[in-house]
């Protein structure tokens, strides 16, 4: 009896039962799944919640009790202060001074490496001149070759051209980038070889190629590696805090540290204000992420061609 | 007048391999002229040549009677359709068009006149503010034949233009060529693998083979007479049967069998007859063919067999009975070829 249930119960509604059996699993793992995602961002975000709710209580409270979970209230007050109350040892210097400076090691980071690396990717692909490829991996071997390594002789070619303490000493030794060069050399690589020669017909110099038709055709790629180089500048430490002694260069990321550094002595550091600093470092390049996002996914799977 | 001349052009690579070994072609005011030959036979090269994209190694490219080979492409007065059509794809339609003559300085009216005129004249007027990529094959090759036409050039360089299409397209897209250079009346150098295309579009067909001319001639010149037996298998679907034979007095000994040859050639030859071109006599006498298989195609019948060892194949109307077994093969005088078996040549 009960096998012959199961046979016509399998004849009958042979196809929707196995689509139900297949859709159980298939929930179970979508649920799996979200708790997988849910757990990342709880581990991602958490810390950055708590350094900014913890960031609104004043500094005393967060120096007996550690951490704290919810609303201080001390929001306004905090932030307003680590914009615009003038610190450091001269006096002069305020946050959003350093956010200024920021924006300009950031913005010149990423600016002059794509270019001089965009340049340089022409020059070797679409130029045939003697030890090009051998040109290429020197460049390329600079990878091996970071600021740490050759701090001291950077520091000193930096020092005898008098670039101490410039804008233009912050962000000119840093621009000449390998990655962005090997990335541009690819991307120009595929770029199909008859639209340079469409363009030769058409009577396009090598100057007019570049900047009508390789210029737009980059501009994805050029978006996905700004946003890469924008936070890799912003986020510099080491080298400003070598080449900028003068208060008025400070960048934010430096600023954490004056601020928790300043305090040490009889007082409490200024944790709050640490902390709220931290946040304000962190919101332009997440900013800059949010917003390119989409370009910079695109210009990492897909080219327009 | 002649348009383009090229007198023992030579490409040599750095690395030594001669890619163009001295080829030799006249293309006449309003001409259509096709280069067709198997893939490396170096006829993209020459047309690369003829374009300023390839330097010339040795050798003169004439363009209106100016000796052009040290001109950049832009000064050659040239227009090129490049295979994957090579349009600007950041561009509009317009702009693609447009790019060429603005780069030469052309009044910015006169280049939205000559835009309008390709436009209505190659029926892309309504996509001519899109995209590239917003465009199906055949409006894409439009578009790249729009770009060489507003260019006035004093020759087109079409460098394979329909190998990117589908088979249906590419019957209509030939034909369109045909009828735009045709009322254009500009000289044209055309590219192809395709021995149909070559047959259907050229005036006259430059047939190349391993760097060197074959032959030159009109379609019915190269169908009906080919110079070579590279020529002979080359162009023609199916191919030419090539059969080697002996041939002595006037006669032509294939096995067995002999016919009547006039030729006073004597010695061992290579005899070669066009599929469609043997009659199918009942008679007893003709070439013998042991039939194989038989491949039905609609309006006619391929029958392949043998002679000897050697395949043959023979084009028969469908009307006609199916043979069986055995066929015996008779041949019109002026449908047999002969060819030295040892250089190809025609005798």
């Amino acid at each position: 009896m009960a096998v012959t249930e199961i046979d016509s119960s399998a004849e009958t509604s042979g196809t929707t039962k196995a689509a139900s059996a297949d859709n159980r699993p298939r929930r179970k793992t979508k649920i799996f799944d979200h708790v997988v995602l849910w757990l990342g961002v709880l581990l991602m975000m958490g810390p950055i919640i708590v350094a900014f709710t913890t960031s609104t209580f004043d500094h005393v409270t967060i120096h007996r009790e550690g951490m704290q979970f919810g609303w201080g209230g001390e929001f306004v007050e905090t932030y307003k202060n680590v914009l615009y109350q003038e610190g450091g040892f001269t006096g002069e210097v305020t946050g959003l001074l350093m956010t200024q400076n920021s924006l300009i090691l950031g913005l010149g980071f990423a600016i002059g490496k794509i270019v001089v690396s965009m340049l340089a990717a022409y020059a070797i692909v679409y130029f045939r001149f003697p030890l090009a490829t051998f040109s290429f991996w020197v460049i390329f071997t600079t990878l091996l070759l970071p600021l740490e390594v050759r701090i001291l002789p950077s520091y000193e070619v930096v020092q005898q051209l008098g670039m101490l303490n410039t804008y233009s000493g912050l962000i000119i030794p840093l621009i000449a980038s390998a990655t962005g060069t090997f990335f541009f050399r690819q991307f120009f690589k595929s770029v199909p070889n008859e639209l340079m020669e469409a363009a030769r017909i058409d009577g396009a110099g090598p100057v007019q190629f570049f900047w009508d038709i390789l210029v737009p055709l980059s501009k994805t790629m050029m978006a996905a590696i700004f946003i890469i180089m924008f936070v890799v500048g912003w986020n510099q430490y080491l080298w400003p805090t070598l080449m900028t002694t003068e208060e008025g260069y400070f960048t934010l990321v430096r600023g954490i540290r004056n601020i928790m550094q300043q305090m040490i002595g009889a007082d409490i550091p200024e944790y709050n204000e640490a902390l709220a600093m931290a946040m304000l470092a962190m919101l332009p390049p997440a900013l800059v992420i949010i917003i390119f996002q989409r370009m910079f996914i695109k210009g990492l799977v897909e080219q327009e061609k | 007048m002649t348009t383009l001349r090229i007198r023992n052009a030579i490409k040599q690579y750095p690395n030594g391999a001669q890619a163009v070994k001295g080829v030799s072609v006249d293309v006449e005011d309003g001409e259509l002229v096709v280069f067709v030959g198997p893939s490396g036979c170096g006829k993209s090269t020459l047309l690369r040549m003829v374009a300023g994209l390839e330097e010339v190694t040795d050798g003169e490219i004439e363009l209106n009677g100016r000796v052009v080979n040290n001109l950049e492409p832009a000064d050659r007065n040239i227009a090129m359709v490049f295979q994957n059509y090579a349009l600007y794809p950041h561009m509009s339609v317009r702009k693609n068009l447009a790019y060429g003559l603005k780069n030469r300085g052309t009044p910015s009216d006169e280049i939205d006149r000559k835009v309008e005129e390709a436009g209505a004249l190659l029926q892309i007027s309504e996509f001519l503010d899109r995209k590239p990529s917003q465009l199906s094959g055949g409006q894409r090759q439009r578009v790249a034949m729009g770009r060489a036409i507003v260019r006035n050039p004093a020759i087109f360089l079409f460098d394979e233009p329909l190998s990117n299409l589908d088979a249906k397209l590419r019957n209509q897209m030939r034909l369109e060529i045909k009828k735009l250079q045709r009322r254009l009346d500009t000289a044209a150098i055309y590219v192809t693998h395709d021995q149909v295309e070559a047959m259907t579009l050229a005036d006259r067909i430059v047939v190349l083979n391993n760097g060197m001319v074959e032959q030159i001639g009109t379609p019915t010149e190269v169908y009906s007479r080919p110079a070579t037996t590279f020529v002979a298998s080359f162009i023609g679907a199916p191919p030419m049967n090539l059969i080697p034979g002996e041939l002595s007095k006037g006669q032509l000994h294939i096995g067995a069998h002999s016919m009547p040859m006039n030729s006073a050639h004597a010695g061992p030859v290579t005899f070669g007859f066009r599929p469609e071109r043997a009659h199918m006599n009942g008679a007893a006498s003709g070439l013998a063919v042991e039939i194989g298989v038989i491949e039905e195609l609609g309006a006619h019948r391929l029958i392949h067999g043998r002679v000897g060892d050697h395949e043959v194949t023979v084009a028969q109307d469908a009307e006609l009975p199916p043979p069986d077994g055995r066929m015996m093969l008779a041949f019109n005088e002026q449908d047999t070829h002969l060819f030295d078996p040892d250089t190809g040549a025609r005798v």
